[in-house]
C-alpha cells in the first residue's frame, strides 16, 4: 500500500477556514488524552482551560490584556511568514524592545521630566521599543541578504543573547539601587506607564496599539504595492523579480517590520503590564505567536482571532494549576500540539491524501 | 527473453495478436476525462505516431502503458495476454521501455554511471562499459562512457536515455516528443537509429506534434484530440495539412503578414555585451551584439541552454551588470536600469516559464496585471495599488485575446497553457511596449493559441514596435521573422534575412558549426 500526497487544484473557501477550526478540535482532543494519562478529568480540564475563562468579566480583560503581545508580534511575524522569510527570533526582538523602552523609564525616573513635562516619555519608549527591535532584527537580517546564513539560525540563538543582556542588566546597572538587591528596576511613575482605558480595570493603550496593528497591516496587505511584493515574493519569488521587486531590500523590510512589532510589543508589556524591568519579561510570546501566525493563517484579522484563543490557553492554564493541580508545561505542551495540528491541516488543505494499493499482476 | 529475430519469425507465422493492443482505455482526472475510451493496436516492427495538440491525451495514454498511471476502465493486451501495469518496473519486465521528453540525468556522474542507476542493482560499473559501447557500435549511438553530463549537448543526452532503455531490450519503445530537444541534424541521426529499431521488429510509439516527423518515421497513426481518439491513418499519405486539421478539429489559419510599413528607428541595441553567468551549469554570454528597428521582428534560433535564457535575463534587467552603454532602449541607455526603470522606458518582457516567472499561478488574472504593470501609469499611487484599473485590464485582455477564464479573479493555474500563455502576451501588448522581448512564447501552447500569439506580435510589430523572439520552433522563427540569428554557446551569430535562408543552414548554425569555423580565424 502507498500513501500519496497529491495537490489540490480546487481550494474551497469552506475547507481554507474549516482547517484552522478542525486543527483546534483536534488540539483540544489530544490535549484531553495527555490530561487524561496524567489521572485528570478532560471534560474538567477542558471547562477549566477553555470555558470558566470565558464566563467573568476580569478573565475576558485578563485574555485581551494576553492577546496584545502575541497579536502585535504575529502581526509582524505575517509579514515575514509571507515572503517565506523565517525569523524565529521574535523572542529577543521582544525583549530587545523592551528593555530599549525600559531603560527610557528608568533614566527618566526621579525628575528629568519635571523641567519639561512628562507627555512625551511614553510615545518615546514605545519608538524606542519599536526602533531597537527593529535594529536588532536588522543582524540576522543583514547576515542573510550580504552572506547568505540562514536566518532561523540566527534569529533564533539571538533570543539567547537578548534573554542574557536583560538578565546581566537588572541585575547590574539597572537594578534599583533601594530593592534591597533584589534583580529588579526601579517601578516605573506613572508617567512612563501606558494608560488604562478604564480606571480600575486591566485593559491598557497597548490593547488599542495591537488592534491598530492589525487594521494596518490588513489595509498594506490588500491595497499597497509593498504588500502586493511580499505576497508575490512568497509564492512565487522568480515572479517577484520578474515584476522587479528586489528580494534583498524585501528581506530587510520584513524583518524591520517584525522586528519593530516585537520590540513594539516588548515595550507595551513592559510599560502596560509589569511595569517595571525584571530578569524575565516574557513567558515565550514570541515563540506562541509563531503559533499565531499559523493558526491565523498569516492574515492579520486571522491572527487577531488566534491570538485571542493563544491568550485563552495562557489563562486557563494558570486557573488549571490552581483548580487541578495540573503543571504549567500543560500549556507549553497544548501550544505544540496545537502547532503541529495547524501545521498538519495546513498540508490537507494544500495536498490529498490518496492510498493506492499496488496490486498483483 | 526472445531474441527479435526469433520475435520477427514468430510474426512472419501468425500476424495476428498485436503486440500491444488496447481496449476502451478510460483514465479520469476528477471531473476532467483525459483519455475517453481509446483503442490502439500495435504490431511488431511497426512505427506508429501518436498525435494530438498538447492536453489531447497522449502523454497520460503512453503513461498508462508505461505503468505510472492506472486506466479507470479498459483493458491492455501484451501479446493476447491481458495484463495490468502496476508500475514502470513491470512495464519493464515485460519489455515495454520509455524515453521521455525530460531526462532524469545527475549532471555530475559520468554517461556510465547515470546508465548504471536505472540499471537492476546487481548490474556493475565495470560489466556495463563494454555493452554500452556494443550497444552504441551496434545503433549509432555516440556515446562516450566516461564523459560527464554536464559537458553534454541535448543530443547526447537523449542518446542516454535511450540507451538505458535499449540495454533492457524491449520489445517497444515510446518515445515522448524525441526531438523538442535537437537540432535537425541530431534528429536526423535519431532516425537513423529508430531505422534500426525497427528494424529488429521492435515497436515503436511515437509521440509527436511534428507531423513532417510522423510521416518521415510512422506507417500508422492515431489521432487524439480533447482525450479522444479521432481517428487513424497512414500519415506517409496525408499531408501535413490534413494531419493538422485533424488534429485540431478545423482548418489552420495561416499567418497573415502585416501590411508593408516603414522601419523604424532603432529600438533595441545591444553592444558586445558579455556577461560571465552565476550559474556553474549555465552558459556564459560573449560579445553578443544586435540592433532591432521599429516594425521588425528578429528571430533567435537555437537549441536549448546556449544562453537564450541568460540573454533574456540580461535583457529584461533581471541580471544586472552589463554595463550602461551596453544595452539601449528607444535609443537611452539602459544597461544599468533595472526591469521596472527599463518597462518604464517602454520595453517588455514574456519569460519562457508561464508559472512561477512570468505569472504567480496561485494569483488572480487582475493581480497578475498588477505582476508586470504595477510601475505603470494609472496602476499605483502614493505605493497603494489600483486593483480596479488592473481587473479593468484583466478584463480588456480577455477580450481582446480570446482567454477562456471565469474573469479576472479566477486564478492564474485554473487556465490552460495556451489560454494563460494567451493572457501573458496581453498582458505585455496591451501595454503598447516599443520594444517587445520574449521567449518561446508558443512552447507547450495548442496550436489554435500559438496561430493567435504569433499574429499577434506580427501585428505589434505593424503598428512600429521591435519584437525580438526567441525560440527553438524553426517553423516558428520562418513564418514571423524577418531576420534570423542564431545562438550558440553564448554568441549569436550575425542576422541573416529570413527569406533568403533556408531551415538546412540554421540547423547547422544551430550545432556552432560555423561560429566556431568564424572564431578559428
Amino acid at each position: 500500500m502507498r500513501i500519496d500526497l497529491e495537490p489540490r487544484t480546487n481550494r474551497s473557501p469552506a475547507l481554507e477556514i474549516g482547517a484552522p477550526i478542525a486543527a483546534l478540535v483536534a488540539a483540544i482532543l489530544l490535549g484531553g488524552l495527555v490530561v487524561a494519562l496524567l489521572g485528570k478529568s478532560p471534560t474538567r480540564a477542558f471547562a477549566v482551560y477553555f470555558i470558566e475563562p470565558l464566563l467573568a468579566g476580569w478573565s475576558l480583560q485578563e485574555i485581551a490584556v494576553k492577546a496584545c503581545p502575541l497579536v502585535l508580534i504575529a502581526v509582524g511575524l505575517g509579514f515575514c511568514f509571507r515572503a517565506n522569510i523565517w525569523n524565529i527570533g521574535a523572542e529577543g526582538q521582544f525583549v530587545v524592545g523592551g528593555l530599549a523602552g525600559g531603560w527610557l523609564a528608568i533614566a527618566t525616573h526621579g525628575g528629568a521630566h519635571q523641567t519639561i513635562g512628562g507627555w512625551w516619555i511614553v510615545p518615546a519608549m514605545l519608538l524606542l521599543g519599536a526602533v531597537c527591535g527593529a535594529v536588532y532584527a536588522m543582524i540576522p537580517a543583514l547576515l542573510k541578504v550580504w552572506l547568505g546564513v540562514s536566518e532561523i539560525l540566527t534569529s533564533l540563538m539571538l533570543v539567547y543573547v537578548a534573554e542574557l543582556l536583560l538578565d546581566y542588566l537588572v541585575r547590574g546597572r539597572l537594578r534599583d539601587p533601594k530593592g534591597f538587591n533584589f534583580p529588579q528596576s526601579v517601578t516605573f511613575e506613572d508617567v512612563a506607564r501606558l494608560p488604562f482605558l478604564a480606571q480600575g480595570e486591566r485593559l491598557h493603550a497597548g490593547v488599542v496599539i495591537a488592534v491598530l496593528a492589525v487594521i494596518a497591516a490588513h489595509f498594506v496587505f490588500a491595497r499597497m504595492r509593498f504588500g502586493f511584493a511580499v505576497r508575490l515574493t512568497g509564492e512565487a519569488p522568480r515572479a517577484a523579480r520578474f515584476a522587479g521587486f528586489n528580494d534583498r531590500k524585501l528581506t530587510l523590510a520584513v524583518f524591520a517590520i517584525s522586528g519593530g512589532l516585537a520590540g513594539l510589543a516588548g515595550i507595551c508589556e513592559v510599560a502596560g503590564q509589569i511595569g517595571q524591568l525584571q530578569p524575565v519579561i516574557s513567558p515565550g510570546y514570541g515563540f506562541t505567536a509563531i503559533i499565531v501566525a499559523f493558526l491565523g493563517r498569516l492574515s492579520p484579522v486571522g491572527i487577531l482571532v488566534a491570538g485571542l484563543v493563544l491568550a485563552l490557553t495562557y489563562i486557563g492554564g494558570e486557573a488549571a494549576q490552581v483548580a487541578l493541580k495540573l503543571p504549567n508545561d500543560m500549556t507549553r505542551a497544548f501550544q505544540g500540539i496545537l502547532l503541529m495540528c495547524v501545521l498538519a491541516a495546513d498540508t490537507f488543505t494544500r495536498y490529498k491524501i490518496r492510498v493506492s494499493r499496488t496490486g498483483a499482476t | 527473453m526472445q531474441t527479435p529475430e526469433q520475435q520477427q519469425q514468430q510474426q512472419q507465422h501468425e500476424p495476428d495478436p498485436p503486440l500491444l493492443r488496447l481496449r476502451g482505455i478510460v483514465k479520469r482526472f476528477g471531473g476532467f476525462t483525459a483519455n475517453d475510451h481509446i483503442d490502439l493496436d500495435l504490431r511488431a516492427g511497426e512505427a506508429h505516431g501518436l498525435i494530438g495538440e498538447n492536453g489531447a491525451g497522449k502523454s497520460t495514454l503512453v503513461k498508462i502503458i508505461y505503468g505510472l498511471l492506472q486506466p479507470d476502465a479498459g483493458e491492455i493486451f501484451l501479446s493476447a495476454e491481458r495484463i495490468r501495469l502496476a508500475s514502470p518496473r513491470e512495464a519493464r519486465a515485460r519489455g515495454i521501455g520509455m524515453v521521455f521528453q525530460h531526462f532524469s540525468l545527475f549532471e555530475n556522474l559520468t554517461v556510465a554511471e547515470n546508465i548504471a542507476l536505472a540499471l537492476p542493482s546487481a548490474e556493475t560499473l565495470h560489466g556495463l562499459r563494454p555493452r554500452i559501447l556494443a550497444l552504441a557500435e551496434r545503433y549509432g549511438l555516440s556515446l562516450d562512457p566516461d564523459r560527464p553530463v554536464w559537458s553534454l549537448s541535448a543530443g547526447e543526452r537523449q542518446r542516454i536515455e535511450i540507451a538505458r532503455c535499449l540495454l533492457q531490450d524491449p520489445r517497444l519503445v515510446i518515445l515522448d516528443e524525441p526531438t523538442s530537444v535537437l537540432t535537425p541534424q541530431e534528429a536526423t541521426k535519431l532516425f537513423e537509429t529508430l531505422d534500426r529499431l525497427k528494424a529488429e521488429g521492435r515497436a515503436l510509439l511515437y509521440i509527436s506534434h511534428k507531423l513532417d516527423e510522423v510521416r518521415r518515421l510512422c506507417e500508422r497513426a492515431t489521432i487524439l484530440r480533447l482525450g479522444k481518439k479521432v481517428g487513424d491513418c497512414d500519415p506517409r499519405r496525408e499531408s501535413p495539412r490534413s494531419l493538422a486539421a485533424l488534429m485540431v478539429g478545423a482548418e489552420v489559419a495561416d499567418i497573415s503578414p502585416s501590411a508593408p510599413h516603414a522601419q523604424g528607428p532603432d529600438l533595441l541595441v545591444v553592444d558586445d555585451l558579455s556577461l560571465a553567468s552565476q550559474d556553474i551549469h549555465g552558459v556564459d554570454l560573449s560579445g553578443i551584439s544586435l540592433r532591432l528597428r521599429g516594425g521588425e521582428i528578429l528571430g533567435i534560433a537555437g537549441i536549448a541552454g546556449n544562453g537564450q535564457s541568460e540573454l533574456f535575463a540580461a535583457l529584461s534587467g533581471e541580471r544586472l551588470g552589463a554595463g550602461a552603454e551596453k544595452i539601449r532602449i528607444a535609443g537611452a541607455p539602459a544597461g544599468a536600469r533595472d526591469i521596472t526603470q527599463r518597462r518604464l522606458m517602454g520595453a517588455a518582457f514574456i519569460p519562457e516559464e508561464r508559472n512561477g516567472h512570468a505569472a504567480a499561478p496561485a494569483f488572480s488574472l487582475a493581480e497578475n496585471v498588477a505582476l508586470s504593470r504595477h510601475a505603470a501609469a494609472g496602476f499605483a499611487r502614493n505605493g497603494a495599488l489600483n486593483f480596479a484599473r488592473a481587473r479593468q485590464t484583466a478584463r480588456d485582455i480577455i477580450g481582446a485575446f480570446d482567454v477562456r477564464a471565469s474573469g479576472p479573479d479566477a486564478a492564474a493555474r485554473t487556465l490552460s497553457g495556451g489560454n494563460l500563455q494567451k493572457f501573458l502576451v496581453g498582458r505585455e501588448i496591451l501595454g503598447q511596449p516599443k520594444v517587445l522581448v520574449v521567449d518561446q512564447p508558443t512552447w507547450g501552447v495548442d496550436a489554435a493559441a500559438a496561430g493567435a500569439i504569433r499574429q499577434a506580435l506580427v501585428d505589434l510589430a505593424g503598428r512600429g514596435a521591435a519584437v525580438l523572439l526567441i525560440s527553438q520552433d524553426l517553423d516558428e522563427l520562418f513564418d514571423v521573422c524577418d531576420r534570423v540569428c542564431v545562438m550558440h554557446a553564448g554568441s549569436l551569430s550575425p542576422p541573416r534575412d529570413a527569406r533568403e535562408t533556408t531551415r538546412a543552414e540554421v540547423g547547422l548554425l544551430m550545432t556552432g558549426s560555423v561560429i566556431e569555423a568564424a572564431h578559428a580565424h
